[in-house]
């Protein structure tokens, strides 16, 4: 497994400590203390994965998460403290993967990295159809009418998961799991927010979704092809 | 003249013919619309009241319009009023100038009448006197003498008058016998034209009478009003007859409707312009009011920085600045109370987060030498096993309280959608399996056969009821749980039912409080931080909804959760009863089939009971297991459902209580905060803390 992870974050103790941690489950961090600096880092080291402090001195977290998000799709965990909705979603709307907050478990930020990173692992040959759209698995891209639509690794996968049986509703619970590979996860809202995300990308009319349509009181499911 | 007075008495003198003023019986009918039937003061019986009401369906809106225009009230009661004042005026003008102008005409006529009488009377003598000297020649037809004299007599009065008058002679008691038939000038139809009465007078008397009447001519002559004077007179022959003399009023008649129709234009005028101007002057004072009025409507719908407009340094401009001085300390303690409110949110905050990022720290690192133990020492291992236990513990109540402050702060805020509770249910009852199986407790769902949908926050309804599972197991002493949901009359309800310890009297409103505890001496096996229901409570007065409990001594405990079926919906009541229908009480009255005196009587036994203990045999019970015997699990699942689930309002109380007075524990805030939301449910119940919103 690539083990690549930079680590943006302030305190140094708490950095230390998520080195070792990391470190003991083979893992290669980097470090970044500085927002300002973060993106230089980010491109210095190419790692498989960002864990983003959301209180930075420079730039914030929010703003980092965005310039990383806009050259790369690689996936970014947030650390937060706060787990307020507004929080949270305008971390998650600024191009996070997933969050974690503050106070956790190693455990706990071990599994959501590998989670994270578990997913290219397995590319097998497959073609999807959903809507008008063409999603080659493998070939980790998604086509309308022969141009092709840009979307993050997690974007894809929940892209993916939908597509890969139409005729089911998917509970924000089963893709938690699925997508995220949560078990007891009970925090919605990364649901919501990335498939706002997806939608704005892949509907016509985000208004009006035919893609990923949402069935009221239940969840969401792939749209007709 | 008796008559002229009584002419302007309007209806009485119908016969006058004489138009007095506008008819009142418009206006007298305007009044009782507007006394009886615009307030609904119409009594009598039903028939009419029923007519009143279907008159009045159409002018509820003219009503609601006169309760709330001020402007139209005011404006309105002046028209009625100056018209009042004006009728009044014009009804005594014109009674002046009546008077004026007849008392002349009516002088006048006596005069001439007098005369005219007089006149008859020499012509009488003379002719009398003629008939003695001459009487041979005439001897034989003195009557035919008489009839032609009198027809000369007739004649000749009436041709004095030029017209001004006319005369008519009839003969006495109304017999036409002896040739002397009646006679007028002018082509007057006497018939009509003399009353009946003032014949009768003059028949009754030799006075001079008189009446008003009116004059109508057998030609294509029009009728007209008049006033007839009459008078008994002597023949030659000394047979009395009646004289009249007819005079025409016409002119007056003229003159009066003349001053009638400038007095009625008149009055219209000054009761338009009275109108108007009430309307211009109560515009003056009702437009401030109505600009204070909106304006306070945008004050309390938060648009603080709105004012008042003020002009000129009158009453109306002193309320203007009273009341933009009142707005401007408004907004200025509301603006200092959401600083504060800003400034606490931001200090907790940043409380969060500074005390999160040293403890993530120390908790991994706490975790990376609990991983590491088995290399320690045996007490350096355990001091790692308590270190990351207690951090455990440390971390939980740290949320918990962040929590709590972000509800105190106000800003807690609800993501309500539609959620079906069974799968929440599910998944609080899946999770709490592993507690419960070490507990050997079996949690059993009721009512989950049909979808139990509510706009609710699924995060914080899961976490209210996994409390109340999770709270109901480790107290349960490993009896069944019961978690029962139902949903009826737009609300939907989730009781959580227990066979444990229970509740002591007055525990039911405390366990809400932050950091009470049943037992201090007892141990927690699941460690708990005692703010674990506050926050629920929170939770549920966030949705609208109630939390309460209910509870008995060593009977167990039911907790519910009632939230609005939507959003925004006030709650009337649950669908689930608070006392279970397998409380102890309610078992042991149907059992022995007791009545509320019995309870009563049951319930007098113990202080504990009396201050609402649901009823219980005997007073040592409430510390030992209950001697009851084994509850059928079967039959608390089924028991709730017979009962129609206790529709809010229809009695969600299937057994009276007893002590009904004796019910009010030391309550605190919370309950006299919950009590008014109890709505329907019987107000004196105790034994449970309904609190909500």
């Amino acid at each position: 497994m690539k083990g690549r992870v930079l680590v943006v974050d302030d305190d140094t103790a708490l950095a230390e400590m998520l080195g070792i941690v990391l470190r003991g489950e083979g893992f290669e961090p980097s470090f970044v203390a500085d927002g300002d600096k973060a993106l230089a880092a980010f491109r210095e080291s190419k790692p498989d994965l960002v864990l983003l402090d959301l209180m930075l001195p420079g730039r914030d977290g929010i703003e980092v998460c965005r310039l990383i998000r806009a050259e790369s799709g690689v996936p970014i965990v947030m650390l937060t403290a706060k787990s307020d909705t507004v929080d949270v979603v305008v971390g998650l709307e600024s191009g996070a993967d997933d969050y974690i907050v503050k106070p956790f478990k190693p455990k706990e930020l071990v599994a959501r990295i590998r989670a994270r990173l578990r997913r290219s692992e397995e590319p097998a040959p497959e073609q999807l159809a959903i809507g008008d759209l063409v999603i080659d698995v493998a070939g980790h891209s998604v086509k309308r009418e022969g141009q092709s639509i840009a979307l993050t690794p997690l974007e894809f996968d929940l892209l993916v998961a939908l597509a890969r049986k139409p005729w089911q509703v998917f509970t924000r619970e089963v893709l938690l799991e699925q997508v995220w590979g949560y078990r007891h996860a009970a925090d919605t809202r990364l649901v919501n927010v990335h498939v706002q995300r997806l939608r704005s990308k892949v509907e016509k009319d985000p208004e009006k979704p035919e893609i990923v349509v949402t069935v009221r009181g239940v969840g969401y499911k792939a749209g007709p092809s | 003249m008796t008559r002229d007075s009584a002419a302007s008495a309007p209806g009485s003198e119908a016969r006058a013919g004489r138009p007095v003023g506008p008819p009142p019986a418009g206006s007298r009918f305007g009044r009782l619309l507007e006394g009886g039937l615009l307030h609904g003061g119409v009594q009598g019986s039903p028939v009419l009241r029923l007519f009143m009401r279907w008159v009045r369906r159409p002018l509820l809106p003219v009503m609601r319009l006169w309760r709330r225009n001020i402007q139209l009230k005011v404006v309105v009661t002046t028209l009625l009023m100056s018209l009042g004042v004006v009728l009044l005026l014009g009804f005594v003008v014109i009674g002046q100038v009546r008077n004026g102008l007849l008392d002349a005409k009516v002088k006048a006529s006596q005069s001439q009448a007098t005369g005219g009488f007089t006149a008859a009377k020499q012509k009488a003598e003379e002719a009398a006197g003629a008939d003695g000297d001459d009487s041979t020649p005439a001897d034989g037809r003195p009557s035919q003498n008489v009839i032609q004299w009198m027809s000369e007599l007739v004649k000749s009065l009436s041709s004095g008058g030029q017209g001004a008058f006319d005369v008519v002679t009839l003969p006495m008691g109304g017999e036409s016998g002896s040739g002397r038939g009646p006679r007028a000038s002018g082509s007057v139809d006497w018939a009509v034209s003399v009353p009946e009465d003032l014949r009768e007078r003059i028949d009754g008397g030799t006075a001079a009478a008189q009446s008003y009447t009116r004059i109508v001519y057998n030609s294509d002559q029009a009728s007209q009003p008049g006033l007839v004077i009459g008078k008994q007179v002597n023949d030659p022959n000394g047979e009395p007859y009646q004289l009249y003399y007819l005079f025409p009023l016409t002119q007056e008649e003229k003159s009066l409707s003349l001053v009638r129709g400038t007095l009625a234009t008149a009055g219209l005028f000054v009761v338009a312009l009275l109108g108007a101007i009430a309307w211009l002057v109560v515009r003056q004072v009702v437009t401030p009011v109505r600009m204070a009025a909106s304006i306070a409507e945008r004050l309390s719908a938060g648009r603080l920085q709105e004012r008042m407009k003020v002009t000129g340094e009158d009453d109306i401009a002193r309320l203007g600045e009273a009341f933009n001085k009142m707005a401007q300390n408004l907004q200025l303690k509301i603006s200092q109370l959401e600083d504060l409110s800003r400034m606490q949110r931001r200090f907790v905050s940043d409380v969060s987060h500074e005390l999160r990022t040293p403890l993530t720290t120390v908790r991994m690192a706490a975790d990376v030498i609990h991983d590491a133990r088995v290399d320690f020492d045996p007490v350096t291992a355990r001091s790692a096993e308590l270190l990351a236990d207690q951090l455990d513990r440390f971390e939980t109540l740290l949320a918990d309280l962040l929590e709590i402050s972000r509800f105190d702060a106000g800003a807690a805020a609800l993501e309500a959608e539609p959620i079906d509770l069974r799968v929440v249910v599910r998944r609080v009852v899946s999770g709490a399996e592993p507690l419960a199986e070490r507990k050997g407790t079996r949690i059993s769902v009721v009512g989950d056969q049909q979808p139990v949908v509510a706009e609710a926050d699924a995060r914080r309804v899961e976490r209210v009821l996994r409390n109340l599972v999770v709270n109901a197991v480790e107290h349960g002493e490993g009896r069944d749980v019961v978690v029962k949901l139902a949903a009826a009359g737009g609300a939907v309800a989730v009781g959580v039912r227990d066979y444990g310890v229970g509740l002591k009297p007055g525990e039911a409103t405390r366990v809400f409080s932050r950091f009470w505890r049943a037992d201090p001496a007892r141990a927690r096996t699941t460690g708990g931080t005692g703010l674990g229901l506050s926050i629920a409570l929170e939770d549920a007065r966030l949705h609208g909804g109630w939390l309460q409990a209910w509870g008995e001594p060593g009977g167990g405990s039911q907790f519910r959760l009632t939230l609005p079926r939507t959003a925004d919906e006030p709650l009337r009541g649950s669908p689930i009863p608070l006392e279970p229908a397998d409380s102890r009480r309610n078992r042991g009255l149907q059992d022995a089939g007791l009545d509320e005196t019995g309870g009563q009587r049951v319930a007098s036994h113990g202080v504990d009971r009396a201050v609402g203990v649901p009823a219980q045999a005997t007073a040592g019970q409430a510390s030992q297991v209950p001697a009851r015997g084994p509850i059928p699990p079967r039959s608390s699942m089924t028991a709730p459902t017979a009962d129609p689930t206790a529709l809010p309002g229809n009695g969600a109380r299937v057994v009276p209580r007893p002590v009904s007075g004796a019910r009010r524990p030391d309550g605190g805030p919370a309950e006299g905060l919950g009590r008014r939301d109890t709505g329907p449910e019987d107000p004196s119940r105790q034994g449970e803390a309904s609190r909500g919103r």
